[in-house]
């Protein structure tokens, strides 16, 4: 079974680039959401288990949305992918449960290798062994 | 907010467009504008920041540019309401780096964004608006930075 990934991003250009781009083994990207509310939706929907997060975004940031997901499979793996280049940013987001986290802008290389070590770091703890 | 600051903002701009579309871009010498008057593009996005310094950080630049900028990160669909979600991007990643200058404090909103003319958008006359030209693909944008 390939592992299933929701992207979260309120930019329609960032979305498309992630889902375009990501080239990881047993990947496959089962939906979009651009904003927190839509992607706790999606969430329920696909109960995806791996999730790349934006910040800031309208209606429900991405802090927030990682928690709401988290109460509904709290062994998603999640990589926030922020404009929000402050070290506060990042902790915070590893402290609501966030796994990785991936400064924009990116390249394709820096994406895939964040996704494959953030794959590998939860095999390494027997989360997950797709 | 001084010159020194600008530093941060030039770097997110270099690093977004090496980044996205591999091809570098020329950073001009930024200078001070002489008047609230808006300078614009075709298109552009505004990010509102508050906390810690309020203001204004725009990116704006030409629909022909947002187009090969669209077209060199692989995407296929270039039509208008990409490109402005391409400058709401550009001027949100730009901002948002800024945070390691500035810290957790520079709030950022999400971006608003405009195409034409930029009348609903007027500098406070107290505030001191830095451009910083850009150029590339032999084509002109500016990042503007107008901060307490």
């Amino acid at each position: 079974m390939p592992l299933k990934l929701l992207v979260v991003d309120d930019s329609n250009v960032i979305r498309n680039k992630i889902s375009r781009t990501i080239h990881v083994a047993n990947v496959e990207v089962v939906g979009t959401a651009k904003n927190g509310r839509e992607a706790v939706s999606m969430f329920a929907k696909f109960r995806p288990d791996l999730v790349t997060m934006d910040i800031t975004m309208p209606e429900m940031d991405g802090i927030q949305c990682i928690r709401e997901v988290l109460k509904l499979r709290n062994d998603s793996l999640v990589l926030v992918i922020s404009a929000l280049a402050d070290k506060a940013t990042a902790i915070d987001a590893l402290k609501q449960g966030a796994h990785g986290f991936l400064c924009k802008p990116f390249s394709d290389r820096e994406l895939n290798d964040a996704m494959k070590e953030l794959i590998r770091g939860a095999q390494e703890m027997g989360l997950h062994n797709g | 907010m001084d010159e020194t600051k600008l530093k941060v903002f030039i770097d997110g701009a270099i690093k977004y467009f090496v980044q996205t579309t591999r091809l570098n871009a020329d950073i001009g010498t930024p200078y001070l504008s002489e008047t609230n008057e808006t300078l614009h593009y075709d298109m552009t996005g505004i990010i509102g920041i508050s906390g810690g310094r309020k203001g204004v950080v725009y990116f704006t630049a030409p629909t022909n540019m947002l187009r090969s900028v669209l077209i060199n990160m692989g995407e296929r669909d270039v039509t208008h309401d990409m490109r402005l979600d391409l400058v709401g991007e550009i001027a949100n990643t730009i901002a948002g780096n800024a945070r390691a200058e500035f810290g957790s404090e520079f709030m950022i909103s999400v971006p608003v964004v405009i195409a034409g003319a930029l009348e609903t958008v007027r500098l406070p006359k107290d505030l001191r608006a830095f451009v910083i030209p850009i150029t590339w693909h032999s084509q002109r944008a500016a990042v503007i930075i107008a901060l307490e």
